[in-house]
């Protein structure tokens, strides 16, 4: 045999994208959303044990907002070793993108029954600002949810991975970031409605937004979403790509001793991370109402990081999982013992930090692994 | 909102002085009551109240009255001024030919001065509204005759205020009897602003120069209407001269007053981020936390002078004497707690600190809410920081804010001398240069990392303290100085203090600056941008420690 002649490096199989187990449980995860739920919501009568009620619509609806952007979160903490406070600006920006849509297309019911949004007339405007102009289309609407946190993303994401700021640095630059953004918002002048942000939506596509059809349609449409944006997410962390990123998580500067550009790998995680973030805030505002500058406080961009740690981080299922356990443990708490929820989540953060470095998945994992 | 640069304006000084000024009317108020009960009010010249004075300002028609008024305070005696006093306070009656003043359930003979019994017919004397202003002026104009120079003084600034120039003989009364070099030469000044509205040219003149001297904003109103008003030439431009070089004076002091606002936030940040600069720059733990280590040291001052005040009210302008202390030994103590049954197992994974101490954050906010109440609590001021240094006419500078920055600078070099000169902070030192080698040198490294971090909790406690002084306590109190914080040691570069101050000091000029220009919100949104790209440039802050490792 010629010695020079070499093997062709067999390089590793990529794990499929669902074992088999996997699949059977999103067809499942699949058919609970866009089937079961809608019948047990719509079709079975209020009596039923079966019905399902419209504040479990709305709420679940809500935690798969927020389960969206647990995914994005464990793309660049969880994968990439990234820790981003910023998520809440980027949720919150798609959500004004939707909302101004949204306040457009009031027309004339609002209260002042101008054609201008009631706090423009509040204020005192008499033409809609630049930034309004696309919020009469709904293409552009869905394009700009996409693009405002996108575009953010990428020019902050691109200065700061170039500077090389990393770990803790670049968590709190993103946390200032965010409260600037808030404090921008919290301006009337910027016109986004100051304090009290949008509301009071009444349709959407011309159809009204308030029937529980139209919150069925939203919920599956989440639903959907989800699923897609996880089923994404599996195959990017599968890809060549993602295998890169883990590395650049595990040791950074080995990669770039190996000749990698780390820059573009963490650029481009975080700028796709933002874009899932403003698809959730858009799918999030038509169902809850309402958005405001709140949402951009810290203290939310934080919560999100306590989700994906919670569920697990690095494993994508986790911070489903977390955003569904977190979330739903605040709306019973909140209505059982208000006072109480704050100790909870205080001492949830410190519970999972130091007891549950693997969160709930890994604790399955070490169940189920220690039972064989 | 979160917005945790406390809004303070150039004219915060000029404002505090009026207010003061207020309070203080409302003070002398209740002194002059006393005095009149005295007879202690010592007037200079004495012309004793004749039965006839007092009859003609106690009844006949208003004009009549107003003009025995202005001669009785020409000349006025002790007895004049109670009359006056009384007159003000509807405590005269008039008795036949008589003219009583009560005081309680006595009442004695306003010209003898005699204690006679009250005549079941004695009538009430009635002054309409424009007597009752007549009467209120004669008050403070015979405040000129005080034998308290601080009255004496603010009496000649209110008539700085309202020139009168029918006050004139009164002023130069008092300007001829006036011991007080600080009062005589305000009075000179007032007698001038009288004399701007005078006939004589020459006189004018004078006053307009005269009137340089007292550089307000009241001034360069007065001036400016007497330059609209003015008609000789010579006396419009001596009145332009002195326009100018008052409003350059106000300018100044409003310079100097952005410039001490600056400090003083500075100094603000400066303490609240000197316990982060050791526990983050020094230990390199990330502590969300700090701020509500601040808020707990806050509380602790209020519960100190809560104690102080119901058990201690005498001693009550000492209360910061123990509150410091306590304040201090309160946050440590929490410090020492979290870092022994949290950060000790989080070393060397600060996205896990992070989270993990902003839990204890959310913990210690929802604690305080339970223990005090989600409102605010009050905290009062030492009398001794009430008030203010008058620098220019324009700019005071609030005692409490001075208090601050010389407390910052104390705390400071205490700290400064701490890390460089005693055991502990070499072995603080040593520990965070190199864990390995200052324990096989025989250094417990757990204990050290605990008082380490129990010092910065305890600065923040400190820090707390202070902040208690010039702003609102309430739970969400620490919330609003985290961001800021760590803004200042990021900036100022890990594990430096000198940095930590520049950067301190650098904020809070910037932010003043700019918030001239642009408003309180934009100002703050300016300055955390300019953060986030000056980060870009430097991201190991302004003083980096220079290293070859590849990690840095």
């Amino acid at each position: 045999m010629d010695p020079f002649k070499m093997k062709p490096v067999e390089l590793p199989q990529p794990a499929p994208l669902l074992s088999m187990n996997g699949w059977r449980a999103f067809v499942l995860a699949l058919i609970v959303v866009c089937v079961l739920a809608p019948v047990m919501n719509l079709l079975v009568p209020e009596g039923s044990a079966f019905h399902m009620s419209d504040y479990a619509v709305a709420l679940i609806g809500k935690i798969m907002c927020y389960a969206i952007c647990a995914l994005a979160m464990d793309l660049v903490w969880g994968v990439a070793g990234v820790l981003s406070l910023g998520h809440g600006l980027f949720f919150a920006l798609g959500g004004y993108a939707m909302g101004m849509y949204l306040m457009r297309q009031i027309g004339r019911d609002g209260n002042y029954h101008s054609d201008l949004p009631d706090f423009m007339v509040f204020l005192d405007w008499k033409t809609l600002p630049w930034h309004w102009m696309l919020s009469d289309s709904f293409a552009a609407t869905l394009i700009l949810v996409v693009a405002v946190p996108g575009v953010l993303a990428l020019v902050f994401g691109f200065f700061a991975f170039r500077s090389r700021i990393k770990g803790v640095y670049f968590s709190i630059i993103t946390q200032a970031l965010t409260f600037a953004a808030m404090l921008l918002f919290f301006r009337n002048e910027t016109g986004f409605g100051g304090n009290n942000g949008f509301t009071d939506f009444k349709r959407i596509l011309g159809m009204p937004i308030a029937t529980p059809s139209m919150r069925m349609t939203l919920f599956v449409l989440t639903g959907l979403t989800l699923l897609a944006c996880f089923l994404f997410a599996r195959w990017l962390v599968g890809s060549k790509f993602g295998r890169v990123l883990q590395a650049i998580r595990d040791a950074e500067n080995r990669v770039m001793f190996c000749g990698y550009s780390t820059l573009q790998y963490k650029l481009t995680i975080w700028t796709i991370s933002a874009m899932m973030c403003g698809i959730a805030g858009a799918l999030y505002v038509p169902q809850v109402g309402i958005i405001n500058p709140s949402e951009m406080s810290p203290a939310n961009s934080i919560e999100i990081a306590i989700w994906t740690a919670v569920g697990g981080r690095g494993t994508l299922i986790g911070p489903i999982a977390g955003a569904f356990i977190v979330n739903g443990a605040k709306s019973w708490l909140t209505v059982v013992a208000p006072s109480f929820w704050l100790y909870f989540l205080g001492l949830l953060f410190v519970a999972v930090t130091l007891y549950m470095p693997g969160g709930v998945v890994g604790l399955v994992k070490k169940f189920a692994g220690g039972d064989k | 909102m979160p917005d945790s640069f406390r809004p303070e304006s150039p004219l915060s000084g000029i404002f505090l002085m009026t207010m003061r000024f207020q309070t203080t009317l409302a003070r002398r108020t209740a002194k002059a009551l006393l005095a009149a009960l005295g007879m202690a009010v010592a007037i200079h010249s004495a012309h004793a109240l004749t039965a006839d004075e007092a009859k003609q300002l106690t009844t006949g028609d208003t004009e009549a009255r107003i003009a025995a008024l202005s001669a009785a305070i020409a000349n006025a005696d002790d007895k004049t001024f109670a009359l006056i006093k009384a007159l003000s306070e509807d405590a005269a009656k008039l008795a036949g030919a008589r003219v009583l003043i009560l005081d309680g359930d006595k009442s004695i003979d306003a010209v003898s001065g005699e204690p006679v019994a009250l005549p079941a017919d004695a009538e009430d004397i009635i002054s309409n509204n424009r007597m009752r202003g007549e009467i209120d002026n004669a008050m403070a104009a015979l405040r000129l005759l005080s034998k308290r120079a601080t009255e004496r003084l603010d009496a000649a600034n209110a008539l700085l205020k309202e020139p009168d120039a029918a006050k004139l003989p009164l002023i130069d009364k008092a300007i001829s009897a006036e011991t007080d070099t600080a009062v005589k030469a305000r009075l000179i000044l007032a007698k001038a602003a009288a004399s701007l509205g005078s006939d004589d040219v020459a006189v004018r003149q004078q006053a307009a120069k005269d009137m340089t001297g007292a550089p307000t904003p009241d001034t360069v109103l007065l001036l400016n209407q007497r330059l609209a008003e003015e008609s000789d030439a010579e006396v419009k431009a001596a009145l332009a001269v002195s326009l100018r070089e008052v409003q350059s004076t106000l300018q100044l002091g409003e310079k100097l007053g952005v410039m001490f606002t600056g400090i003083s936030l500075g100094s603000i940040l400066l303490l609240a981020a000197l316990g982060l600069a050791i526990t983050y720059g020094l230990m390199g733990v990330i502590n969300m936390a700090h701020g509500e280590l601040i808020m707990i040291g806050a509380y602790a001052t209020y519960v100190v002078q809560a104690l102080f005040r119901t058990y201690l009210p005498g001693a009550f302008d000492a209360y910061l004497v123990v509150a410091l202390p306590v304040a201090f030994l309160t946050s440590a103590m929490v410090g020492a707690i979290i870092e022994r049954l949290v950060l000790r197992h989080l070393y060397g994974r600060p996205l896990e600190t992070l989270l993990a101490t902003w839990g204890i954050s959310l913990v210690l906010i929802q604690g305080v809410r339970t223990l005090f109440g989600a409102q605010n609590v009050g905290v009062e001021n030492p009398v001794w920081m009430s008030g203010g240094l008058p620098v220019l006419a324009n700019l005071t500078l609030p005692y409490n804010r001075l208090v601050i920055i010389g407390f910052a600078i104390a705390v400071l070099a205490g700290m400064a001398l701490l890390i460089s000169k005693t055991r502990l902070g070499l072995f603080v030192r040593g520990v965070t240069q190199n864990r390995p080698i200052a324990a096989c040198m025989g250094v417990n490294t757990a204990r050290i990392d605990m008082l380490a971090f129990a010092l910065g909790s305890g600065i923040a406690g400190l820090a707390g303290a202070a902040l208690s002084q010039v702003g609102n306590v309430g739970p969400d109190l620490g919330q609003n100085y985290i961001v800021d914080s760590f803004m200042v040691v990021v900036l100022g570069g890990v594990g430096q203090l000198a940095g930590t101050v520049y950067a301190a000091m650098g904020l809070g000029m910037l932010n003043k600056l700019l918030e001239g220009v642009a408003g309180a919100v934009l100002a703050k949104i300016a300055v955390l941008v300019m953060i986030v790209i000056f980060i870009q440039k430097r991201p190991q802050g302004i003083f980096a420690l220079k290293g070859r490792s590849a990690e840095a």
